[in-house]
């Protein structure tokens, strides 16, 4: 799906043809551009404070360039520094054990991810393609699980995963949503109804059964809306908090989000760690920014109204 | 976005149907779905009628929760604040992301803009949070230095209890409104062009297009669009607790972040969980209503 060629606007007035730029959109493009401006301007900002001095922010605030600039923020946040070091350059001393909950991350996020978004495609492709009795009830049951906020479970949830003795395990923090969302379901469900039916009845006729016509032909027909729908669900179960914060009390299964709100709190009041704080969060949202650069161009097209009603 | 119908396309049936391999393809996804979702939505509702700490028993206690609630000053602030952030985040996060997707209609096709605009939502609403925390800071933020640079006196966004809620809201329209607007400019792509090259051989304007054509023929993606966004907004906690936590005085303690305080502050679980169904019975009351007003079922655009 590509977007719309530019189009030129409309004449100010009926009839003539001119060709030269409209005030109309000079403005528009003015809009546009603060609008970029807005949007980048906070990472750029980050960027430039992680690398400057702690004690140096304070004396130049406005200075568009990183002031004394070092690489000592990094290397706080990613608990490089003894601790001496860091409390010498405005750090608190509370380390980030870093590279724990970057691991800590990318194991709930993985998880969450390939397991969803494959059972969540094997239920969308018997809802669209199976014929069972029941089928229409138990998906109505599904549109209806839609309408429930996830915070509202978050609390009974809680309880459950205590019960089962999985709190303070990564696998505690995964399992609510690692079977399926209501909503990955019926976005890959709305795919597979769109795949015309000869697809199916030539790879039927060829003599392969249905659970190969799944693996084979519809699945990596649905790529792009696969791919789509695991960037979002990456995205937002690395950016989740509240669920985290409620089943990790300690080191061995916190995520970066939690570690960060962490960090944040640990900051006195009066000379926070700015430099520092900053280099943390700008490494807790790289990974995210390399995941969406490399599948930008595949993903924006395709984010829409595929499956919600 | 009309519902597809439920019948796949026309398939012969195997006769008996596929009852048994479906079974296999759904079960995963079924089993998830009632022991983390329809379980847990229906204990929910239980727990707000017990007393229950976690460490003893849930003890049955009738209405006692509700009947406390409603008398519970802090409950009713909490969802006056809470009201309050979703209208200003709703109202400018709704026609922000409207603006920018008709601009990227109208004025450009470029995919990069679209990701760009798309950047803020990849971060978490706490790094967000943290961020728009230096960004504001009284003394030393480049906010307050521009506003000061203007020659007006600093503004303490965080720490003051009338800009609490309105800062906390604008930094969430600042993550998210990007991805509220692709959502919208996907709804834009069903548009035929030629509705616009019809009405520009009319001279109709952009303006006026704008008002004639894609305003009512969004409507219905607008309003499923707005029923998830408000949704979400009643949701807010995270940019909460990393900002202000609730302060100053109570002025962001938004009904999430009550609701959490109750649950793992005070480990008055069945009072938490009948303040989630307070909430949950508003969301729905929301939903419904919007449905009502916007008729988001019938849509022109298939």
């Amino acid at each position: 799906m590509t977007g719309p060629t530019a189009v030129t606007t409309a004449p100010a007035r009926p009839g003539s043809r001119a060709r030269r730029p409209s005030l109309g959109r000079i403005a528009a493009w003015a809009v546009m551009g603060a609008i970029v401006l807005v949007t980048l301007l906070p990472f750029y900002w980050i960027l430039r404070t992680a690398l400057s001095g702690n004690a140096a922010l304070a004396v130049d605030p406005a200075d568009p360039l990183p002031v004394k600039a070092t690489t000592g923020g990094f290397a706080r946040a990613l608990g490089l520094q003894s601790t001496e070091e860091a409390i010498a350059q405005g750090g608190s001393g509370g380390g980030l054990r870093f590279w724990r909950y970057l691991l800590n991350s990318v194991v709930v996020s993985t998880l969450i991810t390939g397991c969803q978004i494959f059972f969540s495609a094997m239920a969308a492709y018997a809802f669209a393609r199976l014929r069972w009795r029941g089928r229409d009830t138990v998906f109505g049951l599904f549109l209806a699980g839609l309408m429930v906020p996830a915070i509202f479970t978050l609390l009974p949830n809680f309880v459950l995963i205590k019960q089962l003795g999985l709190i303070e395990s990564l696998l505690g923090i995964a399992l609510p949503t690692m079977f399926m969302t209501p909503f990955a379901v019926f976005f890959l469900r709305q795919f597979f109804l769109n795949v015309p039916g000869e697809v199916e009845e030539a790879a039927l006729l060829d003599g392969a059964g249905k659970v190969r016509i799944f693996f084979r032909v519809l699945l990596p027909m649905a790529s792009t809306p696969v791919l789509t729908l695991a960037v979002l669900t990456y995205i937002t179960s690395w950016n989740d908090y509240f669920w985290p914060l409620m089943v990790s009390y300690s080191d061995s299964s916190r995520v970066l989000t939690v570690a960060l709100a962490i960090f944040r709190a640990q900051t006195p009041q009066s000379g926070v760690d700015w430099s520092g704080l900053m280099a943390a969060t700008l490494v807790a949202a790289l990974p995210m920014l390399a995941l969406f650069g490399f599948f930008a161009r595949r993903v924006v097209g395709s984010i829409g109204f595929t499956g919600i009603k | 976005m009309t519902m597809a119908s439920s019948s796949p396309p026309t398939r012969r049936p195997a006769p008996g149907g596929d009852g048994r391999l479906a079974a296999v393809f759904i079960a995963p996804a079924l089993l998830g779905f009632v022991v983390f979702l329809l379980w847990p939505t229906l204990r929910g509702v239980y727990l707000s009628f017990t007393r229950f700490n976690l460490l003893t028993p849930a003890e049955w206690v009738g209405l006692d929760n509700y009947v406390r609630m409603v008398h519970d000053p802090i409950f009713w602030d909490a969802l006056r604040v809470t009201v309050g952030y979703v209208l200003v985040n709703i109202g400018v996060q709704t026609v922000s992301a409207l603006a920018i997707a008709v601009l990227l209609q109208r004025l450009t096709g470029s995919a990069l803009l679209r990701g760009i605009v798309l950047t803020p939502y990849l971060m978490s609403n706490v790094v967000a949070g943290i961020v728009w925390l230096w960004i504001l800071d009284t003394q030393l933020g480049i906010g307050n230095e521009i506003v000061a640079g203007l020659g007006f006196d600093r503004i303490p966004f965080l720490a003051d209890e009338t800009w609490a809620i309105p800062t906390i809201a604008l930094i969430n329209v600042w993550r998210h409104v990007g991805y509220t607007a692709l959502l919208l400019f996907a709804g834009l792509q069903a548009i035929p062009d030629e509705m616009y090259e019809a009405a520009k051989v009319d001279g109709a304007g952009e303006w006026r297009m704008f008002w004639r054509i894609t305003l009512p023929l969004l409507r219905p993606v607008l309003a499923v669009v707005l029923i998830m966004t408000v949704i979400g907004s009643f949701q807010v906690f995270d940019t909460v607790a990393v900002t202000t936590a609730g302060g100053p005085g109570n002025a962001t303690n938004v009904l999430q972040y009550y609701i959490y305080g109750a649950a793992f502050g005070r480990f008055q679980f069945g009072y938490a969980s009948a303040m989630s169904v307070a909430l949950l019975v508003v969301l729905s009351a929301i939903t419904v209503l919007q449905y009502r007003l916007t008729r988001a079922g019938r849509s022109d655009l298939g």
